[in-house]
């Protein structure tokens, strides 16, 4: 409605769009962005334990709203349940500019060459999808590089010896250990293992014109007070801006994508903040929503070319809904080792991601990030009530002597783990809901039990006079980790996008977000979806001609 | 002596009107008791402070008319099936019970399936009131963040970093 035309529109303000937005608009498109959340800076830290992005006993602190943003969560049973934003089963990641990365933990994990060759490296898993990426490790490399020298990443993996190929170090020093580093490093070191620094989105030193972190206990889940975390709501997506070839919208909700009879995206419908349809014309679309809104999107976008979505010819939108399995292990070391120190997380091995008999893969154990008094109240042990004064004197007891160690397990990708259009439920603004269902493969829940073993070990061999595991159970993951449902791939009939991220039979139509992972690593996924984002919008930018693509 | 002694008991009670007669935001001053009691053996008084010292009840109190606002049916069925399983059980309402046959009725009642759902939750609602920050209307004088023994002030960075010049903060904690 009188919204003038623009070469590209790039829906969600997250990982993948904001690097997105930045690379078109450097290359003089022009650029709409569109973020459904709103827009915080590091003066809307609010410090609140019980409303974040980790802890939504009180509401999201960064998105969605629970009034606005219902989905339905089918569970194993198959019992159907509307589930609100802040609430279990909902699976949410964030709605704000900067996406997860406003007020993640940040840790920045290139995947291991293995990990783009899982079919090839295990071979058929009954019941998985598993299957090698189009890409390899050696096309992301430049691009991980780049990722993590423009947005800024701390850390020091020249202890690892099982990382991949590197050209360059990491631009920034990691920060100096903490008690909980101190201890594990020598454990780790007596087992034989390989412990090093984790490589971080956070500046250890000033860096990007932005200070470095002041090591409080306020991390993930928060925003960074001193904006020392680096997302793309402070590195790429300011930079894209100042182009004044994009401009940001905020609090725009997209109804659909639009398409014209010969097939092609037109561009988008959608509610801005005060819930006005507007028709924004493009040539082009990037869908950067997150695994579980991007294939929602599309499936929303159906037409008498498209009646089940785009992307969709196949049945594979919305499918492979994974995320991570986290295992590990509690450890109770005889006196208090609490510091302070933030973020906590520091340290990591990667011995077992990979060459574990008998397993399909494996997972990175990374000491934890600092529990608040209430995160912990329920990671007690067996045998310990959850009220009364037992529970209390294990929280007195046990609070400052605790260490927890855990890793995500890599997922073997399921089929009917899955990403709908609820037929019924809609949410404030009339657009159908995501519908989540599925379950996790046995073999993944096995693969997991085993790495909380290994913690468990590493926890033993550290001194911990008592330790206990954190197992996992069959339910359906997805959480800020969410990937896997528009996978990349060369045949179109298995697979929603090309190796360029281009939807296959819609060649102006893009997804470029962690839906288009193939599969997830058993590492953290959002260097990988930066990296992925400065890879495809390379080739878009090549491509582009004028008003299209070549 | 007897002036004074009159003038306290005045005060006394004056004191435990005002502040028990309607004075909750969502409980009856009834239910507000039954809670009370209740958070009182979830999260006991002994050398450190319990809920009830934290303040458990005006937390729920002040959730209950905000962010917790559609359990509010939840809350008063749950109360009322308590007081209602305590009478049928110990011929006494929860809260006129001795402390230990609370204990005892509630371990009894617990998975008692119209029980519950409804006790579940208050546990994890009392435990926000006593482990969460301040703020939100529990935890008074950070009574349960001393008890675990964590570092004051929440946000210790600060101290070794100048705010209003970051640059010059360049290794804050080194």
């Amino acid at each position: 409605m009188g919204l003038k035309p623009v070469n590209a529109v790039i829906i969600g303000a997250g990982a993948g769009g904001g690097i997105v937005a930045k690379q078109l608009a450097e290359a003089g498109l022009s650029v709409v962005l569109l973020e459904r959340g709103r827009w915080y800076s590091p003066f809307d830290c609010r410090k609140d334990d019980l409303r974040n992005q980790r802890t939504s006993a009180l509401g999201n602190g960064f998105g969605p709203d629970d009034e606005r943003n219902p989905r339905v969560t089918v569970d194993l049973q198959g019992r159907e349940r509307v589930a609100r934003a802040s609430g279990p089963g909902y699976q949410n990641n964030a709605a704000c500019v900067g996406g997860g990365t406003f007020s993640y933990g940040a840790m920045a994990w290139r995947y291991m060459e293995k990990d783009f060759r899982m079919r090839t490296t295990y071979g058929h898993i009954a019941g998985s999808t598993l299957a090698d990426w189009p890409i390899s490790y050696q096309d992301l490399e430049p691009y991980y590089e780049k990722a993590e020298w423009e947005i800024g990443v701390s850390g020091d993996v020249s202890g690892d010896p099982f990382h991949a190929p590197r050209r360059k170090p990491l631009p920034m020093p990691p920060l100096p250990p903490n008690r909980e580093y101190e201890i594990l490093h020598p454990a780790a070191k007596r087992l034989g293992l390989h412990p090093f620094d984790i490589p971080m989105l956070r500046n250890s030193v000033s860096y990007n014109g932005r200070p470095a972190c002041m090591r409080c206990r306020w991390c993930v889940g928060f925003a960074c007070e001193v904006d020392a975390k680096c997302g793309t709501h402070n590195t790429v997506i300011p930079k894209a801006l100042a182009t004044k070839n994009c401009e940001l919208r905020t609090e725009c909700v997209v109804k659909e994508i639009r398409t014209n009879g010969r097939g092609r995206v037109t561009g988008v419908a959608y509610f801005d903040a005060d819930n006005r349809l507007h028709v924004q014309d493009a040539d082009l679309v990037v869908v950067s929503c997150g695994a579980i809104e991007s294939p929602r999107l599309l499936l929303n976008s159906r037409s008498k070319l498209f009646p089940n979505g785009l992307g969709n010819r196949h049945d594979w939108v919305g499918r492979n809904l994974q995320g991570h399995t986290y295992t590990g292990a509690f450890g109770l070391m005889p006196t208090p080792i609490y510091d302070d120190l933030g973020p906590g997380a520091g340290i990591a091995i990667c011995d077992y991601n990979h060459g574990n008999p008998g397993l399909a893969g494996g997972a990175m154990l990374a000491n934890e990030f600092i529990r608040l008094p209430y995160q912990f109240i329920g990671m007690v042990p067996a045998g310990v009530p959850r009220w009364g004064q037992a529970h209390k004197d294990f929280m007195r007891s046990a609070y400052l002597r605790a260490i927890a160690i855990q890793g995500p397990t890599q997922e073997m990708p399921v089929f009917d783990s899955r990403v709908q259009a609820d037929p019924v439920v809609k949410d404030f603004w009339g657009i159908p809901v995501a519908r989540l269902s599925g379950g996790k493969h046995p073999h993944t829940i096995e693969i997991s039990t085993v790495m909380a073993g290994k913690a468990e070990a590493w926890l033993k061999e550290a001194g911990a006079v008592q330790t206990w595991r954190k197992l996992s159970g069959p339910g359906l993951s997805a959480g800020q980790h969410q990937a896997g449902t528009c996978r990349m791939g060369d045949d179109p009939t298995t697979s929603v996008v090309n190796r360029y991220c281009q939807v296959h039979d819609v060649d102006n139509l893009f997804v470029i977000d962690a839906s288009v992972h193939v599969t997830n690593g058993g590492f953290n996924p959002v260097l990988t979806i930066m990296a992925n984002a400065y890879r495809a919008s390379d080739h878009l930018v090549k491509t582009w001609k004028g008003r299209g693509l070549a | 002596m007897r002036r004074r002694t009159f003038l306290a008991a005045g005060v006394a009670a004056s004191t435990v009107a005002c502040s028990r007669q309607g004075s909750w935001r969502f409980f009856s001053v009834d239910e507000a008791r039954t809670v009370e009691t209740i958070c009182a053996q979830i999260i006991p008084e002994d050398r450190d402070a319990g809920a009830t010292t934290a303040g458990v009840v005006a937390f729920l109190d002040k959730q209950l008319s905000g962010f917790y606002k559609p359990l509010r049916k939840t809350y008063r069925t749950g109360i009322a099936a308590i007081d209602r399983k305590s009478v049928q059980l110990a011929g006494k309402k929860f809260a006129d019970l001795p402390a230990g046959s609370q204990l005892d009725l509630l371990k009894r009642v617990e998975k008692d399936p119209e029980i519950k759902p409804f006790f579940s939750l208050l546990v994890e609602h009392c435990m926000q009131g006593f482990y969460g920050d301040p703020r939100h209307g529990g935890n008074r004088d950070r009574v349960s963040w001393r008890m675990l023994g964590v570092p004051y002030p929440p946000v210790r960075g600060r101290l070794r970093y100048d705010l209003t010049n970051p640059a010059k903060s360049e290794k804050p904690w080194g």
